[in-house]
């Protein structure tokens, strides 16, 4: 029997399979699927929930908080993408010249993606300081402003201060995937179409655009998931604050859950991202999807 | 249509010289090939003359403009790239029409363009297709379709062809001549393939290291070759090279190979009696003469045979020497045998022993 197993093809790939099928089981399939099921209940810390059916998701409707939070959330991801999408480009096309210590700029473009985000966090807290803020210092020195500025303290600081601390964080990700997509450009279609009379903004707009687009596509649907289910930098600079005006969906489900201890309502909050996530999805897939061009169809 | 003058140009990448000075003048609807081995610098010498490589030194004239200083939009020159370089995310009809569209050429122009060109090279039912749905021959063609569009005055190819298999290779050789014959654009062509240069070429330029090796027709250069380098690069089977020494008693010219075999030269060239040089002839050259005691005839021991049908090509050595044969008639010689080959000597070429530059006569 054993040796029949041995040359069984269907069987061996089966065994080869079940490491990574119990690790995604264990770890994802479980989790997600504990999830759904607290949202249709009223567990709390310390007590196993009963099924209430979508009455979480009938109080979050209606929840000023939650719906602060969904805004937030949308608000955050929107202008924390575009801006990273419009920085990563610029930097990726920049960086795809023949700069003097390419490979030196190329590898400090990636350090705010390899510090950990806690630490990273830590410092724009720091800048961000209501009295310790090195922004604020040099403004006041140059004599731009008389005041410190009060970063974190109201809801509009607050909101585009941590926009800005996820654009930076967040680039190097868009950067680099693009200057990687930049670099699988053949030259010879610039050549091609310096002869064919294209300026530099038409060969952009013309070959580098239209070239980019799948890489842009797959690269901006990352980041808008990434942005869009963001924590760590929140809870660390913010932790949704001042008058929740910062509480994404994730921190917003954190804290109902686990400091609140409210899980089911914390699930329900975490569960109603999903259509968010799977339409961002499906706009990239549908919207952005292979075009005929790069479908494959050799030789005829 | 213009003409196109390259006078001692030179080309250097940071401290490596690629050409040393090039000076060719390149008629007015001719088709020039630049031929050499890799590295020679000859595709270099084409992107220049596009403009896609500064000009270090020298000039560069189309027509009567010079050029140096041109971006290569302005030098109303088209180039077929050896990838092609055909815009993967347009279809054939886009990437042909792609420079009029940059140079605001209205859609009716644009069309009728495009469709004269599609119609010069068949391409009327791919029209709407993308690159990747073409096959090799497809491409090429669509990539001298996009040149033929914009009228130029030169046409540039760089190695066109090399991507191609061996069957359609000679097909498209053609069909670009044939093209040339119609349009009688300057062209100027560069291939490392020497049947590419002499089937295609009015006038061939050989390159080597960044140098000219020679500049002519390509028979003038298959007959007469200015230097041993020449001489082994046009032709194939490549000439046959053996080592001897010039000997000279009274009007009569000998050549004495190695082996104390005695050649008479009926032309006259220069060289002292006892010079060595390398006696060049080419397969075609050598007859066949039976062994007993034929004069002037070199025996070879046969090392492969390799009959095609049409004729028979032998591969024999020579004191240590690789000769090759060729005969119209058929042979069945066995390997390891001793045949008698007798250069015509005619059709003798002689080489100086150490510049490899041909004797004069």
């Amino acid at each position: 029997m054993f040796d029949k197993l041995q040359n069984s093809r269907n069987a061996l790939g089966l065994i080869f399979m079940m490491p990574a099928a119990i690790l995604l089981v264990l770890f994802l399939t479980y989790p997600l699927g504990l999830g759904v099921w607290l949202g249709f209940t009223d567990a709390k810390v310390g007590r196993a929930g009963e099924w209430v059916g979508f009455e979480n998701y009938v109080f979050l409707a209606t929840d000023s908080v939650t719906q602060l939070a969904l805004f937030n959330t949308l608000f955050y991801t929107t202008i924390a993408s575009v801006l990273k999408f419009f920085l990563g480009l610029w930097l990726a096309l920049l960086l795809n010249r023949n700069l003097r210590l390419k490979s030196f700029f190329r590898a400090v473009i990636l350090l705010p993606y390899i510090v950990p985000t806690a630490l990273s966090a830590i410092a724009f807290w720091w800048l961000f300081d209501a009295q310790f803020s090195v922004i604020s210092w040099v403004l006041v020195k140059m004599g731009i402003i008389d005041t410190y500025i009060d970063f974190l303290g109201s809801p509009w600081n607050a909101r585009f201060s941590v926009i800005a601390a996820n654009v930076w964080r967040g680039v190097p990700f868009v950067a680099i995937t693009l200057l990687a997509g930049l670099q699988t450009i053949s030259p010879s279609y610039y050549e091609a179409s310096a002869i064919d009379g294209a300026t530099p903004w038409q060969q952009f707009r013309y070959v580098t655009l239209p070239l980019l687009t799948p890489i842009i596509a797959v690269v901006m649907t990352f980041s808008v998931l990434f942005t869009f289910t963001d924590f760590q930098l929140i809870y660390v600079i913010t932790r949704g604050g001042p008058l929740n005006a910062t509480h994404l969906m994730a921190t917003l489900s954190f804290q109902r859950a686990i400091s609140g201890g409210a899980l089911g309502e914390g699930a329900a909050i975490s569960i109603a991202m999903v259509p968010f996530l799977l339409a961002a999805i499906m706009f990239s897939y549908f919207g952005l999807q292979r075009r005929v061009w790069q479908q494959g169809g050799g030789d005829k | 249509m213009a003409s196109v003058t390259i006078q001692a140009v030179k080309k250097r990448f940071g401290a490596t010289d690629i050409l040393h000075g090039v000076d060719i003048s390149i008629a007015d609807g001719s088709f020039t090939v630049l031929v050499g081995p890799s590295g020679c610098g000859k595709s270099t010498l084409l992107r220049m003359i596009a403009g896609l490589e500064e000009i270090t030194d020298g000039e560069i004239r189309i027509g009567d403009k010079r050029v140096n200083d041109l971006p290569p939009k302005e030098r109303d020159i088209a180039m077929v790239f050896q990838n092609y370089a055909l815009y993967p995310h347009m279809t054939v009809r886009d990437n042909m029409a792609f420079s009029l569209m940059l140079a605001k050429e209205d859609q009716a122009t644009i069309d009728s363009k495009v469709g004269r060109a599609a119609e010069i090279l068949a391409l009327g039912a791919l029209l709407d297709r993308y690159p990747r749905q073409l096959s090799g021959g497809q491409r090429q063609r669509v990539a001298m379709g996009r040149a033929i569009v914009r009228d130029p005055q030169v046409f540039l190819f760089d190695e066109p062809l090399s991507n191609l298999d061996a069957k359609l290779r000679v097909a498209m050789r053609s069909e670009i001549k044939e093209l040339h014959q119609r349009l009688k654009t300057t062209s100027i062509y560069v291939t490392h393939d020497q049947i590419e240069a002499m089937t295609m070429g009015d006038k061939i330029v050989v390159m080597r290291d960044g140098r000219i090796e020679q500049t002519g027709s390509p028979l003038d250069l298959y007959d007469h070759p200015a230097n041993q380098f020449v001489a082994g690069f046009i032709g194939s089977p490549s000439m046959n090279f053996l080592p001897g020494t010039l000997r000279r008693s009274g009007d009569a010219l000998r050549v004495e190979l190695s082996d104390g075999t005695q050649l008479d030269a009926p032309q006259q060239v220069g060289g002292m009696d006892g010079q060595p040089i390398i006696f060049g002839t080419r397969p075609e050259h050598l007859r066949l003469v039976s062994s007993d005691g034929a004069r002037g005839a070199i025996p070879s021991r046969v090392v492969v045979m390799e009959p095609s049908g049409m004729d028979t090509f032998v591969a024999c050595r020579h004191e240590g020497v690789d000769l090759a044969a060729i005969f119209r008639e058929r042979h069945d010689f066995a390997p390891g045998s001793t045949i008698h080959l007798q250069p015509d000597m005619s059709c003798a070429h002689l080489f100086h022993a150490e510049t490899g530059q041909r004797l004069a006569a």
